[in-house]
């Protein structure tokens, strides 16, 4: 055995590690005989909390790893032009794409679900942060936010504040910091009542020579701390042991991290200053999760190195706070960067520039051990790789839920099918629900047009922007996606489908899609019929990735998501990033000009399962969530490719939740004054609503000009895609369906629609007291 | 003519200005860092926008000590000429070099669209005849409520000093087409003398084919018309 460390400076960190304390750190009695393993000896107090922290979930995927490697982690198309993986999932803080002409994206998204619950603004905030230090840390230069968002339904006065507080919190950060968010996803079920899902994605733009690594290398450069001081805040994770240890009373503490966007701001700018400067930088990691433990015991272990820091030397901005406090702190801001030896006044000039601190907190050493130290005691001595490689890893039991085999057995009959006044009626209140509703009141507080690239705004089936990069300009689209009723009622399905519908809405945009980042909220993976559903999502994910050739690029696991009513839908989300070649096949989904043809791709929907229209209207979450062909969406997306760099398409729109018409709907809600006559004639025995309002996969509305439809509906026909006008776009400003061989007339004016549409969230969320002078 | 942009801590908006100057305009422009205490050679200066300092305190409040304001201050009282876009114009009037505040929102939250603005006959090259009498611009902006005394007001208007006010698709000042509840729904303004341009819409997210539209240029074209008119004096 080694012999114990000295006693802590600071007498209340020197308690006896009883089993108690193991289990209040959230470590089993089996992991707590493998860090006595480790250490040869019992760890004190700071040591648990760092083990506890490094070995939860959030840090060391024990419960998700076996299901992570299933996905891709780089292309298999040989020496691809562009979509090359240059750094792989869960080598660094983000993955970095290849996008051609020595040019790179970093991008990643992460969650911030809990944090946001307990305090919307500052949670959210804090986890666009988050997301965004990722990526700098990688070298890249932030171009574009998203994000998705899932609430409970809007009636509830506890998911309104919710709903205001984390869209301002993400709206403060993002707009103070000034990257454009460009969209994302948002919907609304009970299942996430107590239990939002807050999910924030970036994205960079690097050259290949800028990648940075955050590995400890080279035998005594220095280790500097830069940018926020630490506080006492974000010590959530651990919160017994700051209450059992300070004698101050905890109670106005808070639990989760309060963001400063404009540090961030000097932060970015500092660092991507520094990075320019040649060869200064080692290494460079974020201190995020599990701050300074992590950022510590990450680059060492990366670089295969010992690391030594000394915590009388870390700014702080608390007094008296004790080794376990410090190592523990998720303050935000702050960064950990390792610099050639000798060339400490390069960094320290930067970094002054900016009115920040950079402070020399330690050193790289020889070895493996992570040595910290406190008022001139070790504090912590372990090897840095047992805190990465060692986490425990864990296969957990499956077992499928019994309502699976319920739903999946549901038909339909039991509900009458509309008629034509059914349909009339139905149309509005689906455009109402805030799931299928305008999300203006969401994005226009989101600053979208910051840095003067935003080609295509939210509201479209994917945000681009466009970067300057050299002479050169690239466009850049995101979509984000992820449907956790499928995922309840099919899990598998449910993830086949969110890669399916994210690269059909990257298609729609005229974008060939690149690579994923994921983020995998779920609840309990310790009771079977949760994991079985974890596991069977990224299954269908993983199968549609090695369908498209899309590589995962990292991302974020969310586990316990749970309330009082139990675990939310299985929600994975997917956020995958395409490239489109020239600004000329940037697609919208408006269409345009009156005398426009209406043509569906995919024939007319079958499917009712799952749908939006069977819970807002019947109020059933049941049948099975529908099928995705990928062979199908590959050809009738490189199908759709073709004809947009042909100029042959004038607008494309992914038909998705809500159905038919209200894809139709929305395709007329950008220029004022359009009508569209439309024609449906399902199949004899096909119901009316599932045509309507199903949700079937691998549709897409394409609105084309007149004098293209012959060459387009041709170029179908040879392709293998099935395709057929069912309309025309007019100037009437009424929306007119004709039903059947016979013709059946329904009516609506799009103004009316589109009251309905645009006010869905507004009207809900409005504030009584507030008068407008 | 050149052009320099003022970068101050928190400044987010100062690379699209310098490119709204040199991909859309084709004229020199360069930074220039908040804790120089010169400009250098230069016919205009921009103050971008962005959160000078975080917005902490108020908008603005921070940023006018920064020691390259009192150059700025000196190089508009040699009549040059300044615009200031969004916090620029926060930090112009907190500066006092522009009258009035600017406050919080009437929605309370931050409003980023793109609304419609009556250009108004206020100087020879800044007038709806040059212009066009109807423009769109971006707004990005929480605290964009212009507000000043009735006096104040009155003097805006005798002189001329409005700029750019919200307005309908038929150009009508409504206070449904007002995005933040300004008075009068002015949207930007221009001091006395006609060198010191403030607004809260912004001609840098206007100048390219893919941009809501291409308006930003007229008003960059009135701007460095104006400094290169050799009087400058317009009241």
């Amino acid at each position: 055995m080694s012999t114990a460390l000295p006693p802590n400076p600071d007498p209340v960190l020197n308690k006896v590690i009883t089993p108690e304390l193991v289990e209040q750190h959230g470590l089993l009695p089996e992991e707590y005989q493998t860090i006595i393993r480790i250490l040869g000896r019992e760890p004190n107090l700071t040591e648990l909390g760092i083990f506890s922290v490094m070995w939860s979930e959030h840090c060391s995927y024990k419960n998700s790893r076996v299901l992570l490697k299933l996905f891709p982690n780089d292309k298999a198309e040989e020496n691809p032009e562009v979509g090359r993986v240059l750094v792989k999932a869960g080598e660094e803080n983000a993955g970095v794409i290849d996008i051609g002409g020595g040019w790179a994206v970093a991008f990643k998204i992460e969650s911030h679900n809990h944090p946001s619950f307990v305090e919307p603004f500052e949670g959210a905030a804090t986890g666009v942060g988050g997301i965004i230090r990722d990526i700098f840390t990688m070298g890249a230069r932030p171009v574009l936010l998203t994000n998705s968002l899932r609430f409970g339904e809007l009636e509830s006065a506890e998911v309104r504040h919710l709903v205001r507080g984390v869209v301002s919190g993400i709206a403060h950060y993002g707009n103070c910091i000034g990257i454009p968010n460009i969209g994302g996803d948002i919907n609304f079920d009970p299942c996430y009542e107590g239990n939002p899902l807050v999910n924030a994605q970036c994205l960079g733009i690097l050259r290949h020579d800028q990648i940075k690594r955050g590995a400890a290398s080279g035998t005594g450069n220095p280790v500097y701390y830069v940018g926020a001081p630490t506080g006492r805040d974000g010590l959530g994770g651990a919160s017994f042991a700051s209450r059992e240890l300070t004698e101050e009373s905890q109670a106005d503490r808070p639990a989760v991290q309060k963001g400063d966007p404009f540090m961030e701001k000097l932060l970015l700018e500092a660092c991507l200053e520094m990075m320019e400067i040649p060869d200064l930088v080692v290494g460079i990691q974020d201190m995020g999760a599990a701050g300074l433990t992590c950022s510590t015991c990450e680059t060492a272990s990366r670089g295969e190195t010992g690391i030594e820091i000394d915590l009388d030397l870390v700014p702080q901005r608390e007094t008296g706070m004790n080794s376990y406090e410090i190592m523990l702190s998720e303050s935000q801001e702050r960064m950990l960067v390792i610099v050639k030896k000798g060339r400490e006044q390069e960094i320290e000039e930067v970094f002054e520039k900016w009115d920040l601190h950079a402070v020399q907190v330690g050193q790289v050493m020889d070895g493996d051990r992570m040595v910290v130290r406190h008022r001139g005691v070790v504090v912590a001595d372990m090897p840095a790789r047992s805190l990465t490689d060692e986490a425990p890893l864990y296969h957990r039991e499956a077992v499928q839920p019994a309502y699976m085999k319920t739903t999946w057995n549901w038909q339909p009959d039991a509900l009458a099918d509309l008629d034509s006044e059914g349909v009339k009626s139905t149309l509005p209140k689906l455009l109402d629900h805030p799931t299928l509703g305008g999300k203006q009141w969401v994005w226009r507080q989101y600053d979208h047009m910051v840095m003067a690239g935003t080609v295509v705004a939210p509201g479209s089936d994917a945000g681009v922007v466009c970067v300057h990069v050299g002479d050169e300009k690239k466009y850049l689209a995101m979509a984000n996606d992820g449907n956790g009723r499928y995922c309840c009622l099919d899990p598998y399905r449910g993830g086949v489908g969110a890669m399916a519908e994210c690269v059909r809405n990257l298609a729609c945009s005229g974008a060939r899609a690149l690579a994923m980042t994921d983020n995998l909220n779920f609840g309990n993976p310790n009771k079977p019929e949760v994991f079985y559903t974890f596991r069977e999502s990224v299954r269908g994910l993983a199968d549609a990735c090695n369908a498209y050739d899309i590589p995962v690029t990292g991302g974020n696991v969310s586990l316990y998501n749970e309330n009082q009513a139990g675990a939310i839908d299985p929600t994975p989300v997917v956020s995958v990033v395409g490239l489109i070649e020239e600004s000329g096949h940037v697609t919208r989904q408006f269409c345009r000009d009156p005398g426009e043809k209406l043509v569906l791709i995919g024939g007319l929907p079958d499917e009712l399962g799952a749908s939006q229209y069977l819970k807002i209207i019947h109020g059933l979450k049941v049948g099975r969530a529908p099928k995705v062909d990928l062979e199908v969406e590959k050809t009738q997306n490189a199908f759709l490719l073709t004809e947009i760099r042909a100029g042959r398409v004038v607008a494309a729109h992914d038909l998705s939740e809500g159905g038919l018409l209200v894809a139709l709907v929305e395709m007329l809600l950008d220029t004022g004054g359009l009508g569209m006559d439309i024609k449906v004639d399902p199949e004899p025995g096909r119901r009316l609503d599932a045509t309507l309002f199903g949700e079937s996969q691998g549709r897409i509305l394409v609105s084309v000009e007149p004098v293209h439809e012959e060459a387009f509906l041709t170029a179908a026909e040879a392709g293998g895609v099935i395709a057929g006008t069912i309309g025309v776009v007019t100037d009437d400003g009424r929306f007119n369906l004709g039903l059947g061989s016979d013709n059946v007339a329904v009516h609506w004016t799009v103004e009316d629609l589109r009251e309905t549409w645009e006010k869905s969230i507004e009207k809900r969320m409005e504030r009584p007291g507030l008068v407008q002078t | 003519m050149s052009v320099g942009v003022i970068q101050f801590p928190g400044s987010n908006c100062d690379q699209d200005a310098l490119h709204a100057f040199t991909r859309g305009m084709d004229v020199e422009a360069r930074m220039i860092w908040h804790k120089d205490d010169h400009l250098g050679d230069l016919d205009v200066v921009v103050i971008p926008g962005g959160f000078s300092y975080g917005d902490y305190l108020r908008c603005g409040a921070i940023a006018r000590f920064s020691p390259i304001m009192r150059a700025v201050s000196e190089f508009a009282e040699r009549g040059g000429v300044v615009l200031g876009i969004c916090n620029g114009f926060q930090i112009l009037c907190e500066a006092s070099l522009l009258p009035g505040a600017l406050i919080w929102n009437n929605c309370l939250e931050y409003r980023c669209v793109t609304p419609t603005l009556a250009v108004q006959d206020s100087t020879p090259v800044f007038n709806p005849e040059s212009i066009g009498s109807r423009i769109q611009l971006p707004i990005g902006h929480g605290e964009g409520n212009f507000r000043i005394d009735g006096e104040g007001l009155a003097s805006l208007e005798a002189n001329r000093q409005v700029l750019l006010r919200y307005c309908d698709a038929e150009g009508r000042l409504t206070p449904d087409a007002n995005p933040n509840g300004s008075i009068e729904n002015i949207a930007g303004i221009r001091n006395k003398r006609g060198n010191v341009f403030g607004m809260m819409p912004h001609p840098d997210r206007a100048f390219e084919p893919y941009h809501p539209s291409m308006d930003g240029l007229k008003i960059l074209r009135a701007i460095l018309d104006t400094a290169s008119t050799t009087t400058t004096a317009v009241s």
